[in-house]
């Protein structure tokens, strides 16, 4: 008692915020965290040709080089030399072989990062060049697969064509995308007591730095703790491609037991990460007079890079999503995962569907060119209606396709749009407009089921503020912000008195990574069930405190306690004092799985996910037609954000979605040359929007009215849906071409980058 | 010993000249708000202010602090988001929280620092110029929609309160933009002594926005003179009949040069199409003829002003054509102890027409695909003086010197640019790489000769067009 009467009570203003602390500075990124004495920094050695045999490497003129303190290959490598976490197809260094330009072969550890650069530039080393692959169908053709190809199918396809009146074919390209997260990837690894290892890594899967950091260096999981304050961007970039850089400052400081900081100089990031999958596609689409699609058929060649990585999950999902928002009775699509001696791509927000939905809005577009109508009747005509079938096998519930096309018609007058755009074209000869419609249907889930989990871990401390932590981690995407309002609703106490902590593999096991734009929903219902653990605790305290037999008397609302709906003198703070002082667990733990979701990877068929985002979006664009650059005047959005939790942040998710899809589709470029090398390696070559370049206007409408029964609070993710609004980027430019040029040969093929429009309207 | 106000705090250190600003003010001073993103000048994120003394006031100005050699921040004032926070946020800080314009976080001190630097430097905001002053920071996450409206809204208590305030200083102080310390800056910074200029070493930098993306590592352990302080390679001036620019001038000075503002009217809109303002602040003119990139901006205007090159060695002056001084890729006429102590051209005639032309990937912040500029006087009707380059599309920035001599005389009408534009065509050797194919540079060159008439003679010029058939 005498202990209880020093804690005080207090005003708590924990100015937890995460965007407060970015505004001035104060966020810790991995390169701003404090390092212990002594500590060295990394530089990676990597594969200069794109497919061969290492004859030769010798690490002697790096090992004697100013401040070197040790280089670290395969042969140092105490566990298993294996990163891959679908398929174990990955080496962290290569061994005998190298198979893109950028595999990583050495680590170089010194006491600076220019000392152990200067070392790196001393390794000598002789290769045998073997026959390199950078084009998919040509790894096809090899039967240089990843895994098996896959095929979904709905209806009878053979039997369905004969029905059509208008059957239209072609082949489009979609080119990968550097993530470009503006923090590059990084980490360090300390050394702990008893032969562990700490990482603060920069990763959105904290469990597979961990499980992979044990597997390389042969120690039990619970040797290794990772923690993760937060990514400066991630978008993919950081789910499975954050692991070797926090393996590799793992492994060198284990084995010279001392702090090693391995942060990725950007142009060895670009160089050596993954980006988005390039595509290369064949499509078959048939239609009735009347604008109805009745056959669809697709095969896609997916370029998967040198290993796995998450390329199966993501070919999965371009199946998932190749018929966006429409229905189609007869489908038959198939994905091949193809392997090249280009660094393994990786997940990128959209993961695999924005390549899938480019070629089915392709097919769209071409039709509507043959049968001489706007692309948007056969769109409009074809939206997915309830009790509709998915081409897996799931029904379609709740849809809000209809909803959203009606209002980019009636809230932003849609037809009003296009007459403008058909009367400035009329009276300009040289500068033309154009615009196109953009459904998008998104499923919310990992489809693979196992990863639809997470837990959270709450705790009250005495002074009545609260700690949380989650699988989640914090990269731009405002988890943290959804996650303390999710938490302040359910234990109904101010947000003020929140903190969402690290997300560390030491308080929360198994983490899926944060990904599939299910960040929020996992873990917000993971916290939803640890608060009602927590609530159902503090009720009873409050029962026995305000003397009553039932604790479902008792309400707690706002920090105020009720009794019978009347409010009573107890405080929010001595409630949790009392509780402390009566031994009551102010901590509490719950683990949340999405309910109901099964997918059969056999028949193709089931319920993967727990429910679909909806959207549409108009862009206009203006083309300049003698130099062949352009301006997106406006993208118009109407979007099912379900019951938005945080709108700032909803609004944030979609306006950077939509500059970073149109983005894809237009302006960034990766070019490889003969050899397999990059470019396009640095910010002078890849370019990414500018203040200039994104819309000079971005309307987002919030669908009203359509909560969400399956998300957190009503809510519905957000991360990866509006991504694909830039796609109508392409066709309004598209349009804009053909105003100019309406004999205009028709290449799909993104992105339709300003050298490409000024080519093909003067070829 | 080099000394300068870093925030409030006075900085004297003896690490070597060359050290990178931004390692100095991450290590040295473990203040990490300023990131690396890049090291190129090509995002922003380690942007911050430069304060300089003018009169009575300092002026600020946004720079990469990863291309910054510290030398150059002696006598500054350098000004960090460390620098600008108060204990409560700043209005900018605030929009910003409220209207989205921060996600991720990593760009975001980037952002501030220069958005800081804008109502430091304007008393009447305009959206477009706000714009223009984050043009050099890059975000992967927002979209920039929210830090537009994040810009506005910081104008809206900008412009609502403290018009009984002195100065402009006194009201950003009131307004909370910047902690009251700023006030002092002026008279601090008056007590710092300059570092006298010297050319001794094999290296000298001025701005230093190619050489420390080129080499950084190198430079920081090398021996090098600084100029960019250097007076006399300052200033833009006219005697009699020429205009001359010193080699150590800004690329950010060129442009809002009042002087040259009132000759070309477009002046300030060619040079926003030069890299960024932070680069533009720290770029010389000296350094971009130097550095003989076959896509130099400023070279390719300067080309078509039929510019001269003064080069000086110790006290031995020299002149050379701009057009004579490329001998091949990256190789000058120029001798290794000479710099660039100015280049100057003649004032035009009156009756001139002037226009220039870049095309890149993205249209700002970004390095040409091609670029052309033309000057160009007309004499009864008839082409009297034109002087035409073209960028991009050969080893050295190019001299159309067949084309020019074609279009002496002649008067402007379609055939005429048609011909011309063919013309161009066998004068140059554009080759493919990551800004375009070779191909793709040659029809640009062909239309950008075409955009120039168009431009300047709307009347007189109608360009085939593919098929003018209205579709449906």
């Amino acid at each position: 008692m005498n202990y209880l009467s020093q804690i005080q009570t207090r005003e708590i203003d924990l100015s937890n915020t995460d965007s407060i602390r970015h505004v001035r500075g104060e966020s810790l990124f991995i390169d701003d965290v404090t390092l212990p004495e002594g500590v060295l920094y990394g530089y990676v050695y990597y594969s200069p040709i794109a497919h061969g045999k290492i004859q030769k490497l010798d690490f002697s003129s790096a090992l004697k080089s100013e401040g070197v303190k040790g280089v670290f290959s395969a042969k140092d490598i105490p566990g298993e030399n294996q990163i891959g976490g679908i398929v174990p197809d990955e080496n962290l260094f290569a061994e005998d072989t190298v198979h893109f330009i950028g595999h990583p072969i050495a680590l170089v550890v010194a006491d600076s990062l220019i000392h152990a650069h200067d070392a790196v530039k001393k390794i000598k080393s002789e290769f045998k060049k073997l026959p390199a692959i950078f084009d998919p169908r040509q790894a096809a053709k090899k039967n240089e697969l990843i895994v098996p190809p896959r095929t979904f199918e709905i209806g009878n396809i053979e039997n369905a064509w004969s029905s059509c009146d208008y059957i239209v074919e072609d082949s489009i390209e979609s080119g990968g995308q550097e993530h470009l997260y503006l923090e590059t990837q990084g980490s360090v690894a300390i050394p702990i007591e008893g032969g562990g290892i700490k990482i603060i890594s920069a990763t959105q899967g904290p469990t597979a730095v961990q499980r992979t950091a044990a597997r390389v260096l042969a120690l039990p999981m619970h040797k290794v703790e990772v923690d993760v304050a937060r990514l400066g961007g991630g978008f993919g970039g950081k789910e499975d491609q954050a692991t070797p850089w926090a393996v590799m400052a793992a492994l060198a400081a284990y084995k010279l037991n001392v702090a090693v900081k391995l942060v990725l100089p950007r142009q060895e990031d670009i160089r050596m990460t993954g980006k988005r999958h390039p595509y290369s596609s064949d499509f078959k689409i048939g239609l009735n007079k009347e604008g109805k699609i009745l056959a669809y058929q697709a095969t896609f060649y997916q370029n998967a890079g040198a290993a796995a990585d998450l390329s199966p999950a993501i070919l999965d999902r371009t199946l998932f999503h190749c018929t966006n928002s429409y229905f189609i009775p007869n489908v038959r699509a198939t994905a091949l995962s193809c392997r090249t001696n280009l660094p393994p791509f990786t997940a990128f927000r959209g993961f695999g569907g924005p390549q899938g939905m480019f070629v089915i809005e392709s097919a769209i577009y071409k039709a509507a060119q043959i049968m001489g109508i706007d692309p948007s009747v056969i769109q409009k005509k074809n939206l997915l209606i309830e009790g509709d079938d998915f081409p897996y096998g799931q029904k379609v519930i709740q849809p809000h396709a209809e909803k959203c096309f009606y209002e980019i018609e009636t809230r932003f007058n849609k037809n009003e749009i296009y007459r403008n755009v058909k009367e400035f074209n009329s009276e300009n000869k040289l500068v033309k407009k154009g615009v196109a419609v953009m459904p998008v249907c998104f499923g919310i889930s990992f489809t693979t089921t196992f990863l639809n989990q997470a837990s959270a871990l709450v705790h009250i401390y005495t002074d009545g503020s609260v700690n949380i932590s989650t699988a989640a981690v914090e990269m731009g995407q405002g988890v943290n912000a959804k996650l303390r309002i999710i938490a302040a609703k359910s234990l109904s106490i101010s947000e003020k008195r929140i903190k969402i902590d690290s997300t560390n593999t030491s308080r929360i096991s198994n983490t899926s990574p944060t990904a599939a734009s299910k960040g929020a929903d996992l873990n917000g219902f993971a916290i939803i069930d640890a608060c009602k653990i927590l609530t159902e605790r503090l009720r009873k305290v409050a029962a026995e405190e305000l003397k009553t037999d039932s604790h479902s008397q008792i309400e707690i609302q706002d920090e105020t306690i009720y009794k019978d709906g009347e409010k009573t003198d107890l405080t929010f703070d001595q409630l949790i004092l009392t509780a402390y002082r009566n031994r009551i667990s102010l901590t509490a733990q719950a683990h949340h799985s999405t309910p109901d979701i099964y997918f059969d990877t056999k028949t193709n068929k089931g319920k993967p996910f727990a429910y679909h985002v909806y959207g549409t979006a108009i862009v206009e664009v203006t083309l300049d037609c003698l130099r062949g650059t352009y301006q997106f005047d406006s993208v118009k959005v109407v979007h099912d954000f379900g019951g938005s939790i945080d709108k700032v942040v909803d609004l944030g998710q979609t306006e950077g979605g939509i500059a970073q899809g149109i983005g894809w589709m237009t302006m960034e470029e990766l070019i490889w040359n003969g050899e397999g090398k990059l470019l396009t390696d640095a910010l002078s070559t890849y370019k990414v929007p500018d203040v200039h370049f994104v819309p000079k206007e971005i309307k987002v409408h919030f669908l009203e009215n359509v909560p969400n029964p399956f998300g957190p609070l009503n809510s519905k993710a957000v991360g990866e849906p509006p991504f694909m609004y830039g796609i109508g980027a392409y066709f309004a430019l598209l349009n804009a071409m053909r105003a100019f040029k309406p004999d205009l040969e028709i290449k799909f093929s993104a992105p339709l980058t300003p050298e490409k429009v000024l080519l093909s309207l003067y070829s | 010993m080099i000394k300068f106000i870093l925030n409030d705090q006075l900085v004297e250190t003896s690490v070597l000249p060359t050290t990178v600003l931004l390692d100095f003010i991450r290590k040295e001073k473990k203040l990490t708000a300023t990131k690396e993103g890049c090291r190129e000048g090509d995002c922003g994120a380690c942007t911050v202010l430069v304060g300089e003394v003018t009169g009575n006031r300092v002026k600020y100005k946004s720079v990469n602090s990863c291309l910054m050699p510290i030398s150059d921040a002696n006598a500054k004032h350098i000004v960090t988001v460390e620098g600008v926070s108060n204990s409560v946020l700043t209005p900018i800080q605030e929009a910003m929280v409220d209207e989205g314009g921060t996600q991720c976080g990593f760009c975001t001190p980037g952002f501030i620092v220069s958005m800081t630097g804008y109502f430091l430097n304007h008393d009447k905001f305009e959206i477009d110029k706000a714009v223009d002053s984050i043009g050099g920071n890059i975000c992967r996450c927002t979209g920039y929609a929210g830090i537009k409206r994040a810009l506005e809204k910081a104008n809206v208590t900008f412009s609502g309160n403290g018009s009984q305030a002195k100065t402009h200083l006194e009201k950003l102080i009131t307004n909370k933009f910047v902690p009251q310390y700023f006030r002092d800056i002026p008279k601090r910074l008056k007590q710092i002594p300059a570092i006298p200029t010297k050319v001794k070493s094999k290296v000298v930098i001025a701005g230093g926005t190619d050489l420390y993306v080129q080499k950084w590592e190198e430079l920081v352990r090398s021996n090098v003179d600084f100029i960019s302080a250097d007076e006399k390679l300052k200033g833009i001036v006219k005697t009699k009949n020429r205009i001359r620019i010193g080699g150590a001038a800004t690329i950010e000075e060129i442009k809002n040069s009042s002087l040259l503002q009132r000759i070309f009217p477009h002046w300030d809109e060619y040079f926003n199409l030069f890299g960024s303002m932070p680069i533009r602040n720290r770029a010389t003119v000296g350094g971009n003829i130097v550095n003989a990139s076959p896509i130099a901006d400023t070279v390719n205007i300067l080309l078509a002003l039929d510019a001269v090159v003064h080069l000086r060695n110790g006290k031995k002056n020299r002149e050379v054509a701009l057009k004579n001084f490329y001998k091949g890729y990256k190789t000058l006429d120029k001798k290794p102890d000479e710099i660039i102590e100015a280049v100057s051209f003649n004032v035009p005639s009156k009756n001139f027409f002037f226009n220039f032309e870049k095309i890149s990937k993205r249209t700002f912040l970004d390095i040409a695909s091609v670029n052309s500029s033309i000057y160009l006087e007309l004499t009864k009707g008839k082409i009297s003086v034109v002087h035409i380059s073209a960028g991009g599309v050969a080893p050295v920035p190019l001299y159309l010197a067949k084309t020019c001599k074609f279009l002496k005389t002649k008067s402007v009408n379609t055939e005429t640019v048609l011909t011309a534009a063919s013309i161009s065509q066998t004068e140059i050797s554009p080759i493919s790489d990551a800004r375009g194919s070779a191909e793709y540079k040659r029809l640009l060159l062909r239309q950008l000769i075409y955009a120039h008439f168009v431009k300047l003679f709307p009347e007189q010029i109608e360009l085939p067009v593919p098929n003018t058939n209205e579709r449906d």
